[in-house]
Parts: structure tokens; sequence; C-alpha cells
């Protein structure tokens, strides 16, 4: 492309954030990526290690002032990683300086991983986005339309509120006038919908914007639509209406001609405030969150004052909180909600969507949790282009409002580690296929929220290696459970062939356990887990590396592999590296280390894609 | 037996259990010498309920008569009045639990209440109940334990050209808190040991507690000199030092103590080793010493304390918990340890350790230095046979530190959650490197349970010599010998274990450590949900192993 100007840059230094460490390599410049690859400099059968950074994921640039090693390049990436570069000529650092700046924002969206929540497709492609993922099907799973709810096609041409999917669910009493009217007197014309029905107890989880009340306006067709949603609920004569704005927030709006419902005009709602901050709030909070956690030599209680006071946890209980408030509703009194905030597309998403994890398990499922961000999310207009930065935009108008989602979501599966089926770092992808799904019950009801909150480090430090727990049992698993399936298909052609020959396979003779052979290879490939976040960890070009190997070790490996020998212990007169104290080892398993790497940044790129 | 005296009501029925993660349940209690016997009788079958009386921490009681107005102006006869009134005793274990009885009687009630009182708080180790615990899958013919020093010793080939066990202290009169047995370099003898440990407080000359097979360097501890105001000095304290370098040019000395702490000792008699008399070494001070004493103790009081809280608040849950210091003292812990680790792994260097006493941080620090870089002190018979020797022989006073836990209110002594401190940071370890250790966190909950109430004789006394005179070894079971029956150790070990040689450096990022929820939430639903988890994995992992076996 016409904006690189220098494509290769040699002698380049790769500074580690937490300690004195440095690595010397080659920076590359492509129309998509900026590639460090670190020369090989002591040991030439170990391929260095190589950071992939992509344009889109950068988030800010920075040249600090010239020192005597080189120029500064400091990169603040999207999610979360920070690399810092030393180029030798101020040049060169200049010209990567700039051509970045230009890379930074057209990036044609096309070429992303064509994430099926891929925000900017969303804003453009609307209409196609539904195909993806049926969500028609999805509300059917869920028991609608039925005799209190239908289908509206009030929304067909986006023209009662161009934010909404063109499908929307209302209660069968509401009549097209009632909605028109009501959207009249929502903000943004986000009038009360439908998004997940329990279908248990009846109960619905409606959501909206604020309405435009002020100081004293009322809208008897809202205040019919609202009736016509309680009716639609005969276990309970009242909605409960969740303002997941704090209260002070709401009070202030009504002076803008909006703020919340009152309830002496709406004959059957229960009002709450719920107390969740707001975009603003939750930017600044995770700004201070990140500037903590990237001080070097952090002390312990700076650590954790650092994180009080950003907040950061506090908010995220704030969203777990609702959720639980909802769900409890929903559930256990069997009454009907109705989520709004102030546009209802921020804390709104996060907390029905939350709720409805709660819920119901099949969003705790892969294909679940899709269609759940799908719904909650992508139709219902989270603007996650404004959201992510992904255009020129206000920066105003970012926040970490998904990613506190997601957050969300892990502290859930920390919590409940068997009841999800995806996860980052749990097992039970696992689980759950060696034993038949057998998900939990109501989370929500024995949901015991508390200090068990946790800071999620390896969302924050994802790209820091001297912080991760350095061997993953996640990882053992799905490699044991890949070679009990190697090892079952190996039997199993074995057998085969043994039938081929005329030989009837008798038990004594069976060979035990024999290691994966090379007859292997004409079988076909091991199953594999067909999970769309976690499968990859071992790919297959690995497979054969280890095949060509002998096999004996193929555990062994692995649990090798994740030692990072980052020195992280303070006051040391140690001069040894890394290499040079496991010299001895480097032949067994470097090879395996490089082959690794892959494999653990696609991973990663799960979240990171997520992200942003 | 005299506990008898102390009871004065046995049996109360019709009493009221509720316990943490199970539903209330109603049944008879019996308080035995040793004790608190609960038996419900519900249709389902009888479930018992078995607590030892040393496992609590403290009670609290509060009795309600409820017609105690009514007494008074009625001619009410005495049993009619009594069933009226009830009580409510809150039984805080050592183990962290909160348990509740509601026992109906009032008299009956206070009755119970003093029988805790005062049996859970005898502290005669004789009539501890190791000495009467026989399981009968145990003989104490057995020979007790897992390790010894001439064991050890005879293990290791490497250690005989240098190295010997002397019994110098066969009689316990050279130091009253080590073994019998322990090693020392082989030029130095008996009589030099002696004037050493004269040198030394309490008599803890340095002795072998660690050889590194890489590179031979060894770690060795002791207490800290006693050079005094007026520096003296022990021409066979610095021929003992120079016969560990054996040639090598320098040894690390690390100090649990800051320099300054080190200095002020002097005017108490104890000290450090000068540079003048000990040219060869070069000493490290590392302030750990507040990890050790009664600021220990205090921590774990405010973080217990503040893991009960029930107030749903995060942010007071963050001040709470940097308010209590107890992940600083984890995180100081293990970089101590890991500096030790790095100076012999990293540096190929000699290492003497010492605190003041060198009971206990002494002791904490090398244990973890050990299991940072020795792969067999990481399966499960490597560690226990690990805390034997380090612990157990080595002398921490157990029953000094785990005299009561976090709910006493007590006056503080001597206690201090060293050891628990200890498998917080094991803990941290097997987080960091969860194929790395061949034990689960059980184990590590197990043993923390163990340490302040027990069945076994293992942590009973504060040293060999006291267990000697009681013969603890002749007449009670040995813990570690229990958790290696094939039951056991099957719960205990870790299933996704594979041995690695190298050596596994923790980080020590705050950001690294987490609050070991597994102990101080223990008893909360979440917990559950995580061992369920890990049962899962157990689980899986044996059917995956039979799988490639068929």
């Amino acid at each position: 492309m016409e904006h690189i100007r220098t494509p290769k840059v040699e002698q380049v230094r790769l500074l580690d954030r937490f300690s004195n460490k440095s690595t010397n390599g080659t920076l590359y410049l492509t129309a998509t990526h900026l590639i460090f690859v670190e020369s090989n400099s002591n040991n030439s059968t170990s391929a260095g290690q190589e950071v992939w950074i992509l344009h889109h994921h950068i988030a800010s640039v920075e040249k600090l002032s010239l020192t005597t090693t080189g120029c500064p390049l400091v990169i603040q990436c999207r999610n979360f990683r920070l690399v810092h570069f030393v180029v030798q000529r101020e040049r060169d650092c200049h010209d990567i300086y700039s051509s970045l700046l230009r890379l930074l924002r057209p990036v044609s969206y096309e070429e992303l991983y064509a994430f099926s929540y891929n925000p900017k497709q969303n804003d453009q492609q609307r209409e196609e986005g539904w195909q993806l993922i049926d969500l028609g099907a999805e509300f059917e799973r869920m028991g609608v339309p039925c005799d209190q709810w239908q289908l509206t096609d009030v929304n067909r041409d986006f023209k009662v509120c161009e934010t909404y999917p063109r499908d929307l669910y209302v209660p069968i009493t509401a009549s097209k006038p009632i909605i028109v009217g009501s959207s009249k007197f929502r903000s943004k014309g986000r009038f009360p919908v439908l998004t997940y029905f329990y279908q248990e107890k009846k109960a619905a989880v409606c959501r909206c914007s604020q309405p435009l009340s002020g100081f004293s306006a009322r809208c008897l067709e809202d205040e019919s639509l609202l009736q016509a949603i309680s009716k639609a609920n005969h276990n309970s004569r009242f909605v409960y209406v969740m303002d997941t704005r704090p209260k002070l927030n709401a009070l202030a709006n009504r002076a803008a001609g909006k703020g919340y419902e009152n309830e002496d005009n709406y004959s059957n709602i229960r009002f709450q405030f719920v107390g969740i901050e707001n975009i603003h709030v939750m930017r600044t909070s995770l700004q201070k969150l990140l500037e903590v956690i990237g001080t070097r030599s952090l002390s312990m209680s700076d650590y954790l004052v650092g994180l009080e006071s950003s907040g950061w946890l506090r908010h995220i209980k704030a969203v777990v909180d609702a959720a639980i408030f909802l769900t409890k509703a929903v559930t256990v009194e069997g009454v009907s909600v109705l989520v709004h905030c102030s546009d209802g597309w921020d804390r709104t998403a996060q907390v029905c969507s939350l709720g409805s994890l709660l819920m119901d398990p099949y969003y705790r499922t892969i294909k679940g949790f899709m269609v759940l961000i799908e719904k909650d999310w992508i139709s219902f207009g989270h603007k996650f282009a404004d959201r992510c930065d992904q255009l020129d935009g206000d920066p105003k108008e970012v926040s970490p409002i998904f990613t506190q989602f997601l957050e969300c979501v892990w502290q859930l599966t920390e919590q409940f580690p068997q009841a999800f089926e995806f996860s980052e770092w749990f097992l039970l992808q696992i689980h759950e296929h060696v034993h038949s799904c057998q998900y939990g019950n109501f989370l929500g009801n024995n949901q015991r929220q508390r200090e068990e909150l946790q800071f999620w480090r390896n969302m924050y430090h994802q790209f820091d290696r001297s912080m991760h727990p350095r061997q993953s049992i996640l990882k053992t698993i799905l490699t044991l459970r890949e070679n009990s399936c190697k090892a079952e298909s190996a039997l199993q052609s074995l057998e085969s062939r043994l039938q081929q020959l005329g030989v009837t396979p008798i038990v004594t003779s069976d060979p035990p356990a024999p290691p994966p052979t090379r007859d292997q290879r004409s079988s076909a490939l091991p199953p594999r887990p067909d999970s769309l976040i976690l499968g990859a960890p071992i790919n297959h070009k690995e497979e054969h590396q280890r095949q060509d190997d002998d096999e004996q070790e193929e555990v062994g490996e692995e649990a090798t592999e994740s030692f990072d020998t980052e020195r992280t212990v303070e006051g040391s007169s140690g001069t040894e590296s890394r290499k040079q104290s496991y010299g001895e080892l480097d032949g067994t398993y470097s090879s395996e280390l490089a082959k690794e790497e892959p494999a653990v940044v696609s991973l990663e790129f799960g979240v990171a894609r997520m992200t942003c | 037996m005299e506990f008898s005296e102390h009871i004065k009501t046995a049996n109360v029925e019709d009493v009221v259990l509720r316990q943490p993660l199970h539903p209330p349940s109603r049944g008879t209690l019996c308080i035995t010498g040793h004790h608190l016997l609960f038996s419900d009788r519900e249709e389902t079958g009888t479930r018992q309920f078995l607590l030892l009386l040393k496992n609590i921490d403290a009670i609290e009681k509060s009795v309600e008569n409820l017609s105690a107005y009514s007494g008074l102006f009625s001619n009410a006869g005495h049993s009619e009045r009594m069933s009226g009134s009830s009580g409510t005793i809150t039984i805080k274990c050592k183990d962290l639990r909160v348990l509740q009885l509601d026992i109906p009687g009032m008299e009956q009630c206070l009755n119970i209440a003093h029988s805790i009182e005062t049996l859970s708080c005898l502290d005669c180790a004789s009539e501890m109940y190791p000495f009467f615990h026989r399981p009968s899958d145990l003989s104490l013919q057995d020979q007790w334990g897992l390790s010894s020093t001439e064991k050890l010793y005879s293990q290791m080939k490497e250690l005989h050209d240098r190295w010997r066990v002397s019994t110098v202290n066969r009689d316990y009169s050279v130091c009253p808190s080590y073994p019998p047995a322990v090693i020392v370099p082989k030029n130095i003898d008996d009589s030099m040991l002696k004037k050493v440990a004269k040198f030394r407080q309490g008599g803890r000359f340095p002795v072998l507690c660690y050889y590194h097979r890489k590179n031979g360097m060894v770690i060795m501890r002791s207490s800290q000199p006693l050079p005094g105001a007026n520096r003296k000095r022990c021409k066979e304290d610095e021929d003992l030092l120079q016969a560990v370098l054996d040639g090598s040019d320098k040894g690390y000395i690390i100090d649990t103590r800051s320099s300054q702490q080190a200095t002020q000792a002097r005017m108490t008699g104890g000290g450090f080793e000068s540079k003048s008399s000990y040219s060869c070494w070069k000493r490290l001070h590392r302030q750990m010493e507040k990890c050790v004493g009664k600021a220990l103790q205090e921590s774990l009081i405010k973080l217990v304390e503040a893991c009960g809280d029930e107030s749903n608040n995060m942010d007071r849950w963050l001040s709470k918990l940097e308010n209590s210091k107890w992940l600083f003292y984890v995180q100081t812990a293990l970089s101590t340890a890991g500096l030790l680790a790095e100076c012999v792994e990293r540096d190929g260097h000699s290492v003497l350790v010492h605190g003041s006493e060198g009971k206990d941080s002494t002791l904490l620090i090398s244990t973890l230095a050990q299991l940072i870089m020795d792969p067999h002190c990481r399966s499960l018979e490597g560690f226990l046979a690990l805390l034997e020797r380090e612990w157990v022989q080595a002398g921490h006073p157990f029953m000094q530190r785990c005299a009561h836990s976090a709910f006493s209110h007590a006056r503080l002594q001597q206690e201090s959650p060293v050891f628990l401190l200890l498998l917080d940071c094991v803990w941290q370890l097997w987080r960091q490197f969860p194929l790395a250790l061949g034990f689960s966190e059980a184990l590590l909950l197990r043993l923390a349970t163990e340490a302040y109430a027990s069945d076994f004789g293992t942590f009973l006394c504060n040293s060999h010599q006291e267990r000697w005179a009681l013969g603890v070894m002749e007449r009670t079971h040995c813990l570690f010998k229990a958790l290696l029956r094939p039951r056991e150790r099957d719960y205990y070990s870790n299933p996704l274990y594979e041995p690695t040689e190298l050596a596994i450096w923790p980080s020590v990022h705050p950001q690294s450590l987490q609050l070991w929820r597994g102990f101080f939430l223990r008893w909360t639903q979440q917990s559950r949900h995580l061992e369920e988890a890990q049962e899962e994995i157990r689980n899986m992992v044996i059917e995956w192993g039979k799988l490639a076996l068929s």
C-alpha cells in the first residue's frame, strides 16, 4: 500500500513491559499487520518469538522522545496489549509511526475475520446479518409467538424505530397505533418489545429506552402498552420496570424532557432503580484499571487500592446484581420485567443478555451464546462501531460496554465452572462431550454474589507472558482427550485391518494402548472438539510434527511448553539468561514451542475479536 | 477419665444443627471427652456428624428464657419452665466453619457450652485425641513417619564425601528443638558443633536442609548468631560456614529480617554474621520477620472477618482485603523463596537461611525454595516428606503456633499461622503450575485442618524432644502415613500430574496472586462448584486412563 514507506526495519528491540528484558528482532509492516520477528540470536534451531499486531487492534501509537539507544515507539492495542519498541534510527521510527497513523483507520472491514457479530457489517448490512443466525427460530425456541405474544411487522421498513430489528414481538393485545404512539414517547423510538420469554412461568423480559416524560408528560399509548405486557402474564398483576441508571442520572434526564416512568400514571408497574453507571464512568474506570495494572513493580497494597479506586469490579458487580434481580423476578416470582436505561442499548443490553444467560442454559452453550449476542446486542442495535471506536468517531462515545459484559460472563464461568460449554480457560467443554450435557438449573437462584469477583488477569494481561499461569489445565485436558481419541481411532484402524486380513480380533492379543502409529495418517484425522472458540489448541501442522517425532512424550512436551522462565524475583544477582540455564533442554522442546505459539495466539484472538 | 467431670450433660435430644452447605437437621447431640457427636434421625437414614472439640476456636451462646416471667408468677413445674426456654450455641471452628446448635432447655444449653469451652481448651498434649485414635487399617507397629535424617543421607550418595550425619544432639542437650540426627560438613566434629550451638540462638547451629543435585550447592538453615553488642566471634561457627563453601568463592546468607532489625537484635545479644569475620559470605536482608509474628495472626483474623462479611459491597471488600495484608505476606514469602532458589539454581552458590529463631520464616522459605527447585519434592510423597523434615522434625512449634485460629478471643501469645501461610503459598504455586505438583488442593485443605485439630500425632507438640518424651511415635498414628493409604492417596493426588525436571518459577506480580478461595471461602456454595469441577476432571482423567489401557 502507498502508505507504507518502510516495510522492514531491522535491529528493533522489543522491551518487556514488566522487567528489564528485551529482545532484538525485525519489524515488518504489511497492509494488515505489524509483525515483529525475533532474530535467532544464539540458537539457529529455535524459531524466534513472533508478535503479530493487527492494525485494527491498535488504539494508539506514541512516539517518545529520542534516547541514547534509539527511538521508542509505544503501541497500545485494544486487546490490552502494550508493546514498546525501540527503533535505532529515528527516521525509520518516524516512518513507521506515520504509516501506522494512516493505516489505523481505513481498514476495509471485509478483511477482518468474518466474525458473525462483526459490528460494522451490522451497521451496513443489517438485513443480511439476520440470516446468519435465525432469530425467528430462536424466538420459536422460547415459545413465541404464542397465545399472548405475536410477531409484529410494524417496523418492517425501520420506520418506527431504525435501531430496532425488523421482526419484533409484542403482546397480542397491543395494536399498531398503540405501538406507534408508544414509540413516539420513547427516546429514539425504542418502544417496549420482547427480548426473552420465560416459558415456564409465562414471564417476559422486555426492553425499551427511557420515556420522554420530562416532569409531567404522559402518553396513554405507552401506558396501555405496558398494561398489555402486564396482561400477557397471568401469573402476576404487575410488571417490574427496571431503570438501570442511578436515580440521580434519571432525575437529571428529566430536565431534558426525558426521564422515567411515573408510578402514578402506570397503574400496574413497580419501579426500580438499579444504579449502573453510564458509559463515561465505565470508560474512565477501565482506564484507571489499566493504568494501575500497567505499573511496573507494583506493590500488593497499591494494586488492591488501585483496583478498588478504579471501581471496575464495583461496576461489574452492579451489572451482575442487576441481572440477578431480573432473573429472580422472572424465575422465582414469575413477574414480567421491562428493562431500560437511557437509550436502551448499553446497560439494557448488558442486563438483558446476562439475565437470559442466568435463566436459560441454552445460552451457556457455544451456539446459544452466539445467538444471545446476535439477539440482544446486534439486532437491538448496540452501537458497536461507536463504542469500540471502529470509525474515526467521537472519543466520548467509546466505552468498554461489551468488554464489561464479557467479563461478567467470565465471572460467572469462574463461579460456575461446570455450567458453561464455552470457555477460555475452563475445561468443561470436554466435560460436555464426555458426559451428556447436564447443565445446572437456574444459576440465578443460588447465586451468591459477593467478594468472589476477582480481577480478570488473563484479559488484561493476555500478552504479558510472565503473569500467566505457566501451565494450562484446559490445554492438558484437551491433549489428553486428543490422545485418547487417537488411541481409540488407532485401535479401530488396527481392528479393521485385522478384519481385512481375515483374522478375528482376539482380545488377548490386542496390543494394549498402541501408541498412534504411522498408519494413522491413512485414517481420518482424529475427531476434534467442535467448539469454535476453543477448538484450536492443537493445529494440524503440529500434529504432523508430532507424528514425525517419536511419539512418546506428547504430554510431557505440553507440560514444558508453557514454561515461561521470565524472571520475576527481584534482587537477583544471577546473570544467566533463560536460554543458558535451560540450554540442555532447548533441543527437546523448543521446536515444539515454536509450533505451539500460533495456537495460543489463535485462542486469544477469540477474546481479542470479541472485545473490539 | 477426668474428662467426665467437665461433662454435666452428655446427651441432648431434639437439637437442631445448622451447618453451611447443608439443610438444618434435627437430632441428638452427644458430647464426649474429645468429640461433639450429632446424629439425626431423618426418615432417609441416620446421618452422623462428628467434630473434634479441638477444632473449636470460639463459641458464642445466647439463651432465651421465654417463660421466665410466667415462671415467676405461676406455680409452673420445673420441667414445664425448662421446656419453654432454649438456647443457641454458635460454634466457630478452626477450619473457618461456623455451626449453630439450637438446644432446647436453658440449663442443658449452658452445660453443653461450658463443656465445650473447657474441653476444647485443654492443652495437655498427652490427653489429646491422637493418643486414643485407633483406626482399623493402621497399626502402631508400623514405622513412624516417611523420612528421617539417616534415610535422607543414605539415599543421597552425592552427600557422602563431604557431609556426615552427626548424632551430637541424640539426647537433645545441644539443641532442644532439633531432631537427634542432623547433617553437617564432614570435617566439623561434634565438639565443634557444641561450640557452634552455643553461638546460635536456641542452639540451632547451621545444618544442611537441601542439596541441589544439579550443581552440588546446598541450603543450610540455622538461627541467628549471638555476637551481641560487643561483637563476639566464634571461630568454630566461621569454620563450619567455611567448610560449607568448600572452595567455591562465595555463598549467600539470606537473613529474613531487615538489616535494621538485625542490627537492633545486637542489643539483645543476637545479631548477624559480620562481613569482616565471614568474608566469603554475602548477606541479603529481606523484611520477612513480620510475616511470622503477631502481625500475621492479626492479618488472618482481619482476612477471615472480611470473608465473613455479608454486606455485598465491592469496595469494602477490596479495602478489607488490602487492609488485612495477607496477600502481601504471601507475596513476600514467595518472592523471598524465589530469591533463595535463584541464588542456588541460577547463581550457583550455597545459601544459609536464618531469621532470629529459625523456626518460622526460615522454614517457610526453605520449604518453598525446595518446591521450586526440586522435582522430587513435588510428588505427593515427596511433599509430605518435605513437610515432615522441614517442619515437624526441624522443630516448628505447631502446638504454640496453632493453638488458636482466627475466631478466638483469647489473648494472642505465640499463635501465628505460618504453616497456613506456607500452604497458601504452595497453593499459589499449584495454581500457576497445575501440572507440576503431584498433590491436589484437597491435600492442602486437609493439612490446613489437621495442623489445628487432628486425629493423628504428627502435629502434636512443639519439637522432636517433646514428642519423644510423650511417646508420640509409639502411641499415636502418623498423619502422613494415613494420607498415603490407597484410597486417600487417590483422593489427594493430582490427576493431571506430569513430573517435570525444570524449576517452577512462580510469578509474584500482584496480579498473579489470588485469594485462596478454596480455604478462606471454603464453606460457601461457590467453592463447592469448584470442587465439583475438580472432581469431574479427576473422573475424566481416570476414564481416559482406562480407555488407553483397554
